[in-house]
């Protein structure tokens, strides 16, 4: 019992890392449409960039952390507003292509800038430390993940339901055309959508980053993210956030009672359980195509 | 200019004189290249022709289908591995077991196809992409596939004809991929290929027509893991050794980067992607070595960036070319010489 209370506490704790890539998703799909594979390195460069100001030029971490997370912004806004708005007559699989692009082209700067050697990033808390609940160790850094995730779920959501902006959001990705007409810059509310998807990334990468800096290391939760996030339904937050730890906590079980070695493959199981049964995911209300 | 007044002039090969001596000189150039070129660069046009196989398979399925599959390197895998088990251990000759690799492989395809029934866009890319990374990771665990330390290709011989250098093995590869080609295309003239057609454009209109959306969404994944299986199975015999990490994710994705390059739903354009983009990946590869060039990228990485992480040069080149061909020529290639055709043929004007 303590086992499987253990394994599921672990399995909260990467889920959280999930969730928020997975957040950074849908925010993503409910703006543009556009399943984004880039989601993974827009995080991956202001990490190295952390690591830079951290390591070579000695900055202190309540500067560099806020620094990273603007920069991150900057980044999704401008991959958004330089590359994506340039498409000519886009569909569905030219803006796919466009996202894979600017993804390998982050990934090749990314190494060939730092090189492919495995590194840490110093971190203000140890990750080596614990904290004992009962039976249950729980590392201190993914307590601190789990607790920063809540919170960046939590202003989420106080940000879409009372401030200006996140309500322009929703209205902008409910109907673009009756937003536009209202007086909603819709385009500069996509841009923005893409550097909060960027920051929330970015924080996700943070926090793995003390146990593993490398240039694929943002791969990994990049898939289960968009995997919890598919499985959520795609255009659900909720969703995408229920979906991560489910992934999460099915893949630690999965390792821990069945097979090691297939545990990072039993996300994409679950993908395709659900997508049989609801093929737009659980939370997504089924769409139905009119002629 | 490309008026086509009975079925006759839709369905054949040849449309004009000029085709056929175009054609010609093709055929001539590929019969002499290996004589007057450098071993290496005999290994390099195998390597194109594997890359052509894969991508043409592919854009039946993404380009004239528009289903989306970003699991390729799966099937790639799956017909590697399967040529060479069913040749050592079942001892098939070369020319039967790459076939029985690709059925099984389309078989594959096809179960792959079921569940794709339902899905559409980023539910189907992610489906596929789940599939890919599963094919590569199941396949690195079973004992009779080498696990890890990967298989070694075994002697190929076709009746007398024993095949050992790159040389022979291209006799044997071009004319697996131009018959290839020209199937594919003969596929795209006939009915199953008007009913693809019909599915990218409006797969509801398509049904009500009378096209059985479940038999030719599933048919168009299983043409396509053929293709892809078969180029698997000649690509092991140029590496002459693979191992699971080969067919990485990234591998799925240069593929479907080749057809995007080379333009969606064009035949003549997979060839032309899968040929530019597969040369550029085999010589990027070497970055350093590449004479002038080299030297200033090694200069450039020596004082600001690793030298060690010169190679992945390739990723933001190749990233550079998907975006700038997706915005400025959303047909690529094929796109390109479909304008530069129709402004010479009214040039003065």
């Amino acid at each position: 019992m303590i086992e499987f209370l253990q394994m599921v506490l672990s399995g909260i704790a990467v889920g959280s890392s999930y969730a928020l890539m997975g957040l950074g998703m849908v925010l993503i799909y409910k703006a543009s449409e556009v399943p984004n594979f880039v989601q993974g390195e827009m995080a991956l460069l202001p990490v190295f960039i952390a690591f830079m100001m951290l390591t070579s030029y000695n900055i202190p971490y309540y500067i560099a952390f806020p620094a990273t997370l603007i920069f991150a912004f900057l980044l999704g806004c401008f991959l958004e507003f330089g590359i994506l708005r340039r498409a000519k007559e886009p569909n569905v699989l030219g803006l796919i292509i466009i996202t894979i692009g600017m993804e390998m082209m982050l990934l090749g700067f990314v190494s060939w800038k730092f090189g492919a050697d495995q590194r840490a990033m110093p971190f203000p808390i140890s990750s080596y430390d614990s904290i004992i609940i009962g039976d249950i160790f729980i590392s201190t850094l993914d307590m601190l993940t789990l607790v920063v995730a809540l919170v960046i779920m939590l202003s989420m959501f106080l940000f879409f339901r009372f401030s200006k902006m996140g309500v322009a959001m929703k209205a902008t990705q409910m109907n673009e055309n009756a937003a536009a007409l209202m007086g909603i810059k819709t385009k500069q509310i996509r841009m923005v959508a893409w550097g909060i998807s960027s920051a929330v990334g970015s924080v996700a990468g943070l926090l793995m980053a003390p146990i593993l800096v490398e240039p694929y290391m943002m791969w990994d939760p990049m898939l289960k993210g968009f995997s919890g996030a598919v499985v959520g339904g795609m255009t659900s937050l909720p969703g995408a956030v229920f979906g991560a730890y489910i992934v999460g906590i099915v893949e630690h079980l999965f390792g821990g009672y069945v097979s090691l070695e297939f545990k990072s493959v039993v996300a994409f199981v679950i993908i395709v359980i659900v997508l049989c049964i609801k093929p737009s995911g659980l939370f997504a209300r089924h769409y139905v195509k009119k002629v | 200019m490309d008026m086509k007044r009975d079925y006759y002039e839709d369905v054949r090969i040849f449309t004009s004189g000029a085709v056929i001596f175009w054609t010609g000189i093709l055929f001539l150039l590929l019969a002499i290249f290996p004589f007057v070129a450098k071993n290496y660069y005999v290994y390099v046009v195998n390597y194109m022709a594997i890359n052509v196989i894969v991508v043409v398979g592919l854009n039946i399925l993404v380009g004239f289908t528009g289903q989306i599959s970003m699991g390729h390197a799966g099937f790639f895998a799956i017909g590697a591995y399967g040529t060479i088990v069913l040749m050592t251990h079942a001892s098939f000759p070369f020319l039967l077991a790459l076939p029985c690799a690709g059925l099984i492989a389309a078989f594959i395809g096809f179960l792959l196809g079921l569940p794709a029934l339902r899905l559409e866009g980023p539910y189907l890319a992610i489906a596929t992409l789940g599939f890919g990374i599963t094919a590569t990771q199941i396949i690195g665990k079973i004992k009779m596939f080498g696990e890890r330390q990967g298989l070694h290709a075994p002697e190929l011989a076709i009746g007398g004809w024993h095949i050992e250098t790159d040389k022979d093995f291209y006799f044997l590869l071009i004319p697996i991929t131009i018959a290839l080609v020209i199937i594919a295309r003969n596929i795209i003239k006939t009915r199953v290929g008007r009913a693809f057609i019909s599915i990218r454009d409006a797969d509801i209109a398509a049904s009500t027509v009378g096209v059985n959306l479940t038999f030719y969404k599933t048919l168009a994944f299983a043409v396509s893991a053929f293709y892809a299986a078969v180029g698997g199975g000649l690509y092991a015999f140029v590496l002459r050794f693979i191992e699971p990490e080969l067919f990485s994710m990234f591998m799925s994705v240069t593929f479907l980067t080749m057809v995007v390059v080379g333009g969606l739903g064009s035949i003549m354009g997979s060839v032309a992607g899968a040929c530019l983009l597969g040369f550029l990946d085999i010589q990027l590869r070497n970055i350093l070595e590449i004479p002038y060039f080299g030297d200033w990228i090694r200069m450039l990485s020596e004082s600001y960036f690793t030298l060690t992480g010169a190679s992945n040069i390739q990723l933001i080149i190749f990233g550079l070319i998907l975006i700038v061909i997706m915005l400025f020529e959303p047909l690529g290639i094929f796109g390109m010489w479909i304008r530069s055709k129709k402004y010479w043929l009214a040039w003065p004007f």
